[in-house]
């Protein structure tokens, strides 16, 4: 266990120190000044107004922007540092694997989630010192919805560098992964196969699979109950899971997904050329 | 010490090393020598378990692929390039350290012999080291925690003149204990420092040979050279080495490290023609002492 979190400490400070970690830091940041900028808090939206219409809105701007962040950054870091032979110096040194692969992954879990944290936290202080009202059950269910697709996206990112030998094959993967399950969102080639006759069961498995739909109507169902706003596949979901239910699912299965992902990572890391 | 078998290793569709058979005990200094491409980095990669292979490799008598930790507390491991690591130097000694059971105290002490000061340079990032800066480091992570195997990938190539006489005093202090894989192109870079020469073509062994184990490595040679005339350049390269002109350019003054003996002069061949007399005298009373009594 020792192991385990001093690599997780040293792959802190590399994050600290490198650029990624830096505009990573400064989008989410900027992104939550830019809503008060906007005035968001003022602005009503079905019902939403104050800090929890703020939150709805950085919450789907993270979608947006926290996947592919997490994936780029997650395999260019660790296919790059096997490029440049981080590796090949730091594993001749007498450190087990499991702490090597669990400790790198635990302490990259920290660094993507806490920039986005801490933007969500910093939008509730300076919304509670301006009087308006906290939501505490909103602020606590979306801090579950993000740990769940920061965990996802970075199992599926430190897998793809399990595998991947140079960053540009790494890198491209991750690109293509998030293109797949962008496109299969519920409004764009989900919605068009629904209109195409495909049978719903498919449509719905589908919807049920990407961890950024599941992600998607998390977000949006207690902004929009019935999800109206929401493609046809979400509102078949709803009717099948039920609002705790699928709240429950939108926080179990991306952390699921990213666990088994990471566990397959690193089965093959373990036994393949390290470097 | 090492114990390698019918050791095969296949990178996409080439085979890089082809049945390797290799034996090295302790007390043996290998040169491991070879063109780009003969397979050396892959050997010390399959020596430090971070490939897989065909065959059998065992260090200190257990296979480094399933028991690398037990098997790396016992190696230290120079690379080639020095990585672009991010963390400062205080916490890389600290990581080194922690996971080999090591004193930072003791890996300090050993960079501030080869002229690195660890103190002062604690919180700069490694990456942001001068070349040299950052292989005394890592000499000083390998060198200054018990090992029983030292692998360094051209361990010399950014050393000055001093420090590279200090590293040969550090090999020195551990010749008895220790076998020493040392990897260069060029023989004539590490022929002092070894008492075995391996050379590796496309995968396989074609030259195992026992050299003359004739030089001190914490031996120093005292040096005087006088030229016929001055000469800008040669000041400068001989003032890398440390010497120091005694007679406005014509006659200069230095020692030199005892394995570092044919380096030296081969520098010096590139002036032969400016060279009036030359005098290598060693200096060093221990390695005299030593000497005389093996005659005796």
């Amino acid at each position: 266990m020792q192991h385990l979190w001093l690599t997780a400490w040293t792959d802190i400070l590399e994050s600290l120190r490198a650029r990624w970690f830096a505009v990573y830091t400064l989008v989410f940041g900027s992104l939550v000044a830019l809503l008060f900028v906007l005035g968001l808090t003022e602005s009503r939206v079905m019902g939403f107004t104050g800090l929890s219409r703020l939150m709805l809105t950085y919450i789907q701007l993270s979608m947006a922007i926290l996947p592919i962040f997490v994936l780029i950054t997650t395999v260019r870091s660790l296919a790059g540092d096997r490029e440049a032979g981080v590796f090949e110096y730091l594993l001749a040194l007498p450190v087990p694997l499991g702490a090597w692969y669990w400790g790198k992954l635990a302490g990259r879990f920290l660094m993507v989630f806490t920039p986005v944290f801490l933007a969500m936290v910093g939008a509730l202080l300076w919304g509670g010192l301006q009087g308006a009202d906290i939501p505490w059950l909103l602020f606590t269910y979306y801090t579950g919805l993000l740990i769940a697709l920061s965990w996802c996206f970075l199992g599926i990112g430190i897998f793809i560098s399990s595998i991947a030998r140079s960053v540009d094959v790494a890198q491209g993967a991750a690109f293509i992964i998030w293109l797949v399950l962008l496109l299969f969102l519920d409004l764009i080639l989900l919605g068009v196969m629904i209109q195409q006759q495909v049978p719903a069961e498919t449509a719905v498995a589908i919807a049920l699979a990407n961890p950024m739909q599941v992600f998607r109507t998390g977000t949006m169902m207690l902004f929009d109950p019935q999800l109206v706003m929401l493609g046809p596949a979400a509102y078949v979901i709803l009717d099948n899971f039920g609002t705790t239910g699928y709240m429950a699912f939108a926080l179990l299965y991306p952390t699921a997904l990213g666990t088994v992902t990471a566990w397959f990572g690193y089965v093959l890391f373990r036994r393949g050329d390290l470097i | 010490m090492i114990q390698i078998r019918n050791l095969r290793k296949r990178l996409g569709r080439r085979d890089v090393l082809q049945g390797l058979d290799l034996e090295i005990t302790r007390g043996q200094r290998v040169a491991l020598i070879g063109s780009n491409g003969a397979g050396k980095t892959t050997l010390i990669r399959c020596l430090l378990g971070e490939y897989t292979r065909d065959g059998d490799v065992s260090l200190v008598g257990r296979d480094p692929r399933r028991f690398r930790t037990e098997v790396l507390r016992h190696v230290g491991f120079v690379p080639q390039l020095p990585p672009p690591l991010k963390m400062p130097v205080g916490q890389l000694i600290r990581y080194v350290s922690s996971l080999c059971g090591a004193h930072s105290d003791h890996i300090a002490e050993v960079a501030a012999r080869l002229g690195f000061d660890a103190t002062r340079f604690r919180h700069q990032p490694f990456v942001r080291l001068s070349g040299g800066q950052k292989q005394k480091l890592l000499i000083a992570t390998a060198l200054g925690r018990d090992t029983d195997v030292l692998i360094l990938d051209e361990p010399a190539a950014n050393l000055d003149p001093e420090a590279r006489g200090t590293f040969f005093e550090l090999l020195a202090e551990r010749q008895k204990d220790a076998v020493m894989l040392i990897s260069s192109h060029r023989l004539d870079e590490v022929a002092a420092l070894v008492n075995r020469v391996i050379e590796l073509d496309q995968g396989k062994v074609v030259l195992d040979d026992l050299v003359a184990d004739s030089v001190d490595l914490a031996s120093r040679l005292g040096c005087e050279i006088h030229l016929t005339r001055p000469e800008k350049a040669f000041a400068k390269a001989i003032g890398a080495w440390g010497f120091v002109d005694v007679d406005h350019g014509l006659a200069w003054r230095g020692t030199v490290a005892g394995a570092d003996r044919l380096r030296f002069l081969g520098m010096l061949s590139r002036y032969a023609a400016l060279i009036a007399a030359l005098e290598l005298r060693e200096t060093d009373e221990r390695t005299l002492h030593s000497r005389e009594t093996a005659n005796a």
